[in-house]
Parts: C-alpha cells; sequence; structure tokens
C-alpha cells in the first residue's frame, strides 16, 4: 500500500475515533445527569450506538493500514454487526419492561403524560393499530381495546 | 490515539456505575449495567490496538453477545419472574 494512502487511512481514522469519543463520554454525562429513566435511556441507547459505529470504523481504518491481516476487519465488522443489532432491542426491552411496570414518563414539568401506572401497562400491552395511526394521548384508553389483557403476569 | 480513547472510555466507565449505583429505580440499574458492557467491548477491543494485539477482538465479540443475552434475561426474570414463561401476547410471533 501507498505510503500516501496509509497517512490518508490514519487521519481519517483519527477523525473517526475523536468524534466516537465524543458520542460516548456525551452519552455517559446524559446518563447521570438527566431526569428520569426514559431520557437516560435515549442519551445512553443513541449515543452507545453512534460511538460504537465511529469507535469501530476508526478501528477497522487502523487495522486495514497496519496489519495485513484481513480477520481483524473482519471481527470488527461483527462486532458492529452484532452491536447495532443488540443495542437497540436491548433498550426498547427495558422501555416496554418499564412502562409494563407502571413508570409513568413525565414531561419537562414533572408532570406525567399519562394518566395512571395503570393505563402506562395497558399501553404498554397494546398493539398498533393496522391502518397505522396511533393515539397517544392521555385519556385515550380505548387505544388499548386490542390488548389481550388476561397474560399470565 | 488509542490512549485518549481509552481513557475517554474509562471515564465513561466511571460515570455509568455511577448510576448503576444511584439509580432509583431497577431499570436504571439495568441501563447502566447494559451500557456499561457495550463500553467494556469498546474498551476491550481498543486495548487490543492498544497492546499491538488485536487477537483481543474475539474476546470483544463473544461479550457483545453475553451483554446482550444477560441484560434480556434479567429483563424478562423481572417481568415474570420466571425464565421460561412464554409470550405474552399470542400474536407477537
Amino acid at each position: 500500500m501507498p505510503e500516501f494512502i496509509a497517512i490518508l487511512l490514519t487521519l481519517f481514522a483519527w477523525v473517526l475515533m475523536l468524534i466516537g469519543c465524543v458520542f460516548i463520554v456525551a452519552g455517559g454525562v446524559g446518563l447521570v445527569r438527566f431526569p428520569d429513566l426514559y431520557t437516560r435511556l435515549h442519551a445512553a441507547g443513541v449515543t452507545d450506538t453512534g460511538g460504537t459505529i465511529f469507535m469501530v470504523l476508526a478501528m477497522i481504518l487502523i487495522s486495514l493500514s497496519q496489519y495485513q491481516n484481513p480477520w481483524i476487519a473482519g471481527k470488527l465488522l461483527l462486532i458492529l454487526f452484532f452491536t447495532l443489532f443488540t443495542t437497540p432491542t436491548a433498550s426498547h426491552a427495558l422501555a416496554k419492561t418499564a412502562l409494563l411496570s407502571g413508570l409513568v414518563p413525565k414531561d419537562e414539568h414533572g408532570k406525567p403524560i399519562i394518566d395512571s401506572p395503570e393505563l402506562a401497562q395497558k399501553m404498554a400491552l397494546s398493539r398498533a393499530p393496522k391502518d397505522g395511526s396511533v393515539n397517544l394521548t392521555p385519556g385515550a384508553s380505548d387505544n388499548a381495546d386490542n390488548n389481550k389483557s388476561d397474560g399470565n403476569s | 490515539m488509542f490512549v485518549a480513547a481509552a481513557l475517554a472510555l474509562l471515564a465513561t466507565m466511571i460515570l455509568t456505575i455511577a448510576r448503576a449505583l444511584l439509580g432509583p429505580t431497577l431499570y436504571d440499574r439495568l441501563l447502566a449495567v447494559n451500557s456499561f458492557g457495550t463500553k467494556t467491548v469498546l474498551f476491550i477491543a481498543v486495548f487490543g490496538f492498544l497492546t499491538g494485539r488485536p487477537e483481543f477482538l474475539d474476546i470483544a465479540l463473544v461479550y457483545s453477545l453475553i451483554n446482550f443475552i444477560g441484560t434480556v434475561a434479567v429483563l424478562k426474570f423481572y417481568e415474570y419472574d420466571d425464565l421460561g414463561s412464554g409470550a405474552y401476547q399470542e400474536d407477537d410471533f
């Protein structure tokens, strides 16, 4: 590989790694400073995914420019692939379980945006309507008609 | 470069542990633990490059999968008190 291409790859990897570090640290700060679970979920979930993408891409570029072993880039791609599947899935499962346990999201004034924990559980169990219209306003409990209320919980 | 990345990851891991210790609800702690696991995967990979031995990537790969399985298993256990319970909505699958 010509010399200048290797230098260019390394510079680009530097920039990507820096962006990844900013994402990761911002996620950590948000995880500590945000007020409730759902906002923290946003901070952790979004920045974990973004930071992982940038950092792994930077490491792929470094491995291509420094090591002659293509398996390293392959393993890094596998890590990226699995992380991109598992992090959003874990965030979704966490949010759904929290809503199902009756933890109600609040707006910026600390006022609950859902009337009661029971309604939150109903909304967590309800299916989105077939026509795609989802009504998540307080008091719209008829939205939860098509849920299966006799679950095994 | 890898030293800076490793330091950023370590600082974030400390913040994540702080949330796991502070977290008022169980779900805050779980979120912190899951996030900590993701950062551990990245840290293992970065550390491998830092020491010039990228063979550490195998460990990172295994750790990312185990992290996801652990989070989902704990969530399921707290939701149903039973790891072997079935789906709560039959038309989900």
